[in-house]
């Protein structure tokens, strides 16, 4: 097919812009010396200078990320094991029951399991007395259980993707099977495992919903703090946070990007040395 | 030193089946405990009774076996049924807007490049990555009355039309028209993955040959490529489609407050009313409608995987 | 029984030596009986077997008739449903995989993509009771039998195929197992390197004396590899020998059909006299003598068998038995021989494979196209088959 398609290319074109043109508006308006957030008064990076010298917003970030790093880590661990349980174990009893709890979360709206979560912690508070309040502990545990099963996802696609064989030859080269998963299986996933590590840690640290209803006083992560200012309106400062925000997220998966494409091109290397030897 | 005696026991337990019943008991018992039983406990709760007390509930009283009334209200309270409507009404239109924008972009992927391609899929996944509250913001800031965007629509419209209709502005804050726009583009790529997953795969040399049998572009793209990704639209329509029924963030900051939407009613029955059992029921409820389309996601799902294996096999 | 080793082949000395080419008549490996079934499919039908020591036996059948399901019955990775497994005077069946002194070369070599080619050689001797250093050895020993030594510290996805099939193999070898089984092992290697390999894969079974069970559906690879050969239809053994037996005798239109090409007619029992059947077949306008089978009564319809190089072409009418009058409708020059299409008066068109030994120009072949020639063959190459 050599002729262009046009429509497709222009569709192309104007669905990036759709995406992008409100982040690079409020990119350019976190430059904004004006107070009203809409309007333009002349370029200025004082708001970048009030953020971060704003102690509340520290606090949360650094609270945010604490929570981040602890759910993600748990969730990785048992979403892992719930991955290789489905993935690995073919029957066992109880098996439907628990096939439909690693898929509700993911399409659970946030707003049930909020007040689902919520309601348990209170009743957990009144009869067995943990957690006693609501706040740190109560939003962690939240967080494991609905960012655990998209860990599960992504561990358990690459282990039906996994070619099963390797696992049989370790075994018939006297493995048994704790060994083989140790040996093989947990190295080969490996990378599935770090990429839902990694998207636990975002979906933690996005979160809105459920915070807002699993958190107690004193206890405000970034996104709560930004979800209650942001309720009040437009003010520069959020712009100057967000800006920040997307550079972070933009080097990153550009970094990440460029490390693959490289990891990608040192094996295409490797493999055309491989067929020369060959020769 | 009983530890010490005991642990060559436990070591060969847990090699031979140990490690299979603690990997699958683990996850069960916390999923069980942090997502089942609170499950359980709103279903419970709907039937339940509010109280002034702390907890603010109560089974029994003037209802010995269970609380219905909180069902019956739901049907003829206009304002729950009011919110199912726009929230529905809102969702249906968001998917479709994503569909007619998020097809014709994952097509477009699948025809451009390969180095082009992996650039723009990186386009595609990096609003993925930032914070959804600030993606609904930054919208906000857009449709405000005075800014730059309002301003261009604005001119745009006075330009077309008479000038006794002009207008200083046009209001989009806090409509329903804000809800959708924002629902779109917070859920677009949702949308536009999965279609790419399942365009990618399909073979170009179909075209090929339904152009070489005489089909002309629009032919072949209707008579081949749309039937053949009816998975990748089914599942890219409900990921856009589920969580935008029950949203509560996008009504909460752009809609308006005399449009009741489902998501923000069962947070204000709970949070403000503090009312319970009617957050519950409001929340079961919108469970039982989003179930229809869950079954039939599971029931295409599991039908194109046992397609798949059949065709492995053969 | 382990010979002392010989200074002339230290390296391999530690390997018991095959007692090549006398291949003792005990079994080695007995397959009694054994069925596999999943659900209502039965891919594996009564299958019983007996392997020798040191042998390379080989499994061919087309695919899907149960050669992989047969094997990994062998390795432990299927439980039969019927029937039993013996290695060595050992029940192996209810063994797991980890506890049979069996290893497998997978069709798809699956090599660890995470660890390098020694680690993938290593990897089974770490649950045998060795020093580290005679583990080194033996993996060094590995490498060198394969001819890998400079490729240790590769990681699978940076060597060939061919190189992958050879770290499969030594990986399998390494651990030294009674029996070496092989799941189609050449096929993912193109042409040439598979013949080269073929040869390669004869030398190191000789030079270790493994007895070796390899599953193929290239029936050249089979002649070619394996001592003796079973032939396999929807998971039912058909006939078991050495390719000459199976190839020269088959025992049905099946084997017959699927080992080689040839020529089948229908035919009709008319005489037998000790050695010797005569048969008729309209489809040849005569008469034929064959090599007489068991059980034959005049009158019994049979099918007769000719391959296509037992067939000669004459211009005169030869003064043998079988001689057939016909005329060339086509024929393809393939280099070291032809392949004639011969038409019978009765509209029969029959395939015969001329060799080409001499070395002639285009207008001194034996016939050319419209040639009226002559078909004969001896009665020894005229098979009879029940069924
Ligand atoms: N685990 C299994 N479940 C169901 N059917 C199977 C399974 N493994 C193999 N089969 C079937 O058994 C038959 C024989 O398979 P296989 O032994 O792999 O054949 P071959 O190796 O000769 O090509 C095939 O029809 C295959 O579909
Ligand atoms: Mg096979």
């Amino acid at each position: 097919m050599n002729r262009r398609p046009v429509f497709l290319i222009t569709m192309l074109c104007f669905g990036f812009a759709f995406f992008y043109i409100p982040i690079l508006s409020m990119m350019v308006y976190s430059f904004n010396g004006s107070r009203l957030a809409t309007v333009w008064g002349g370029f200025s990076t004082k708001w970048y200078v009030s953020l971060l010298s704003n102690r509340q917003v520290l606090k949360a970030a650094i609270l945010s990320i604490e929570i981040a790093v602890l759910s993600a880590t748990f969730a990785t661990i048992l979403g892992t094991m719930a991955g290789i349980a489905m993935a690995r174990f073919k029957r066992f009893r109880g098996r439907t029951l628990f096939s439909g709890l690693v898929t509700a979360p993911l399409v659970m709206p946030e707003v049930i399991t909020g007040i689902a979560s919520l309601m348990l912690f209170i009743l957990m508070a009144e009869y067995i007395g943990w957690p006693a309040t609501r706040g740190f502990t109560t939003v962690t545990l939240a967080h494991i259980t609905f960012s655990m099963v998209f860990v599960t996802t992504i561990v358990h696609s690459r282990l039906v993707q996994a070619d099963e064989a390797i696992e049989e030859a370790a075994m018939d080269l006297g493995s048994r099977p704790w060994q083989v998963m140790k040996d093989i299986t947990l190295p080969v996933i490996s990378p599935a495992i770090m990429s839902g590590w990694l998207l636990a840690f975002t979906i933690s640290l996005d979160d809105v919903v459920i915070t807002n209803f699993t958190t107690g006083p004193g206890t405000t992560t970034l996104p709560i703090l930004i979800w209650s200012k942001v309720k009040l309106g437009v003010t520069p400062d959020i712009n100057a946070l967000a800006t920040i925000t997307v550079v972070i997220v933009g080097i990153g998966v550009f970094i990440a990007g460029w490390l693959l494409n490289r990891a990608e091109k040192a094996r295409e290397h490797d493999i055309q040395l491989a067929y020369q030897a060959n020769q | 030193m009983e530890a010490a005696h005991r642990s060559p026991g436990f070591r060969r337990w847990f090699n031979r089946r140990g490690w299979i019943k603690i990997t699958i008991a683990t996850p069960y018992v916390w999923l069980s405990l942090f997502f089942l039983l609170p499950f359980v406990i709103v279903i419970a709760m709907s039937f339940a009774t509010r109280t002034p007390t702390a907890p603010p509930f109560s089974f029994g009283g003037d209802y010995p076996v269970m609380n219905t009334n909180h069902y019956a209200r739901l049907i003829h309270d206009d304002l729950y049924v009011r919110a199912y409507l726009n929230s529905i009404g809102n969702a249906t239109l968001a998917t479709l807007m994503c569909l007619l924008i998020g097809y014709p972009m994952a097509l477009g992927l699948t025809r451009v490049s390969r180095s082009w391609r992996n650039v723009l899929l990186m386009l595609v996944i990096l609003p993925f990555w930032t914070s959804f509250l600030l993606r609904v913001y930054a919208w906000m800031g857009l449709m405000g009355t005075n800014s730059w965007f309002n301003k261009l629509l604005t001119g745009a419209y006075n330009w077309v039309m008479p000038a006794d209709m002009a207008l200083r502005y046009i209001p989009m804050m806090n409509t329903g028209f804000a809800v959708v726009l924002v629902t779109v583009y917070s859920y677009l790529p949702f949308m536009i993955l999965p279609l790419y997953a399942n365009l990618e795969k399909l073979d170009l040399s179909l075209n090929e040959a339904a152009m070489d049998l005489g089909s002309r572009p629009f032919q072949v793209f209707r008579d081949v490529t749309l039937p053949l990704s009816l998975p990748g639209i089914i599942a890219g329509s409900l990921l856009v489609f589920i969580p935008a029924s029950g949203e509560l963030i996008i009504p909460s900051l752009v809609g308006s407050s005399s449009r009741p939407m489902i998501g923000r009613v069962i947070s204000d029955e709970f949070a403000s009313a503090r009312d319970w059992p009617m957050a519950s029921a409001v929340a079961v409820a919108l469970l039982l409608l989003l179930v229809g389309p869950l079954m039939a996601y599971t029931y295409f799902e599991g039908k194109s995987l046992e397609k798949k294996k059949a065709e492995g096999e053969s | 029984m382990p010979e002392p080793a010989t200074t002339a082949d230290a390296k391999i000395a530690q390997f018991p030596r095959a007692v090549a080419p006398a291949i003792k008549e005990t079994p080695f490996i007995r397959i009694e009986g054994v069925t596999k079934r999943f659900g209502a499919f039965t891919a594996v039908s009564s299958v019983s077997l007996e392997i020798r020591k040191g042998e390379i036996f080989s499994l061919l059948g087309g695919s899907g008739c149960g050669k992989t399901t047969l094997l990994r019955m062998l390795a432990g990775f299927e439980d039969p449903t019927e029937g039993r497994i013996f290695i060595d005077g050992q029940d192996m069946t209810d063994l797991p995989p980890y506890e049979r002194p069996v290893n497998m070369m997978f069709q798809s070599y699956a090599l660890f993509p995470h660890m390098t080619v020694e680690k993938n050689v290593a990897y089974g001797l770490k649950h045998m009771d060795m020093t580290p250093s005679q583990r080194s050895d033996r993996v060094r020993e590995m490498l060198a039998l394969v001819q890998l030594s400079d490729f240790s510290h590769r990681k699978p996805h940076q060597i060939s195929g061919g190189q992958r099939q050879r770290v499969a193999l030594a990986r399998a070898l390494a651990k030294q197992p009674k029996l070496l089984l092989l799941d189609e092992p050449l096929a993912a290697l193109d042409k040439k390197l598979r013949e080269a390999t073929q040869f390669e894969l004869m030398d190191i079974q000789d030079k270790t004396g493994t007895t070796f069970i390899v599953v193929t559906h290239d029936q050249e690879e089979a002649m070619t590899l394996s001592s003796r050969l079973a032939v396999m239809d929807k998971g039912r053994i058909m006939q078991t020998g050495t390719a000459t037996e199976v190839y020269e005798y088959p025992n049905s239109k099946l084997v017959a059909g699927f080992i080689g090409s040839i020529n089948f007619f229908d035919a009709t029992v008319r005489a037998t006299q000790g050695d010797t059947a005569e048969v008729e077949v309209p489809e040849l306008g005569g008469m034929v003598e064959a090599r007489a089978i068991p059980g034959l009564t005049p009158g019994q319809p049979i099918t007769l068998a000719i391959r296509p190089e037992k067939l000669t072409i004459s211009r005169g009418k030869p003064a043998t038995a079988n001689a057939f009058p016909g005329k060339v409708r086509d024929l393809a020059y393939f280099g070291k021989d032809s392949l004639y299409r011969i038409q019978m008066p009765s509209g029969r068109v029959m395939s015969v494979n001329s060799v080409n030994a001499r070395r002639v120009g285009e207008n001194e072949r034996v016939a050319d196209w419209e040639d009226a020639v002559w078909l004969s063959f001896e009665p020894a190459a005229a098979i009879l088959l029940k069924d």
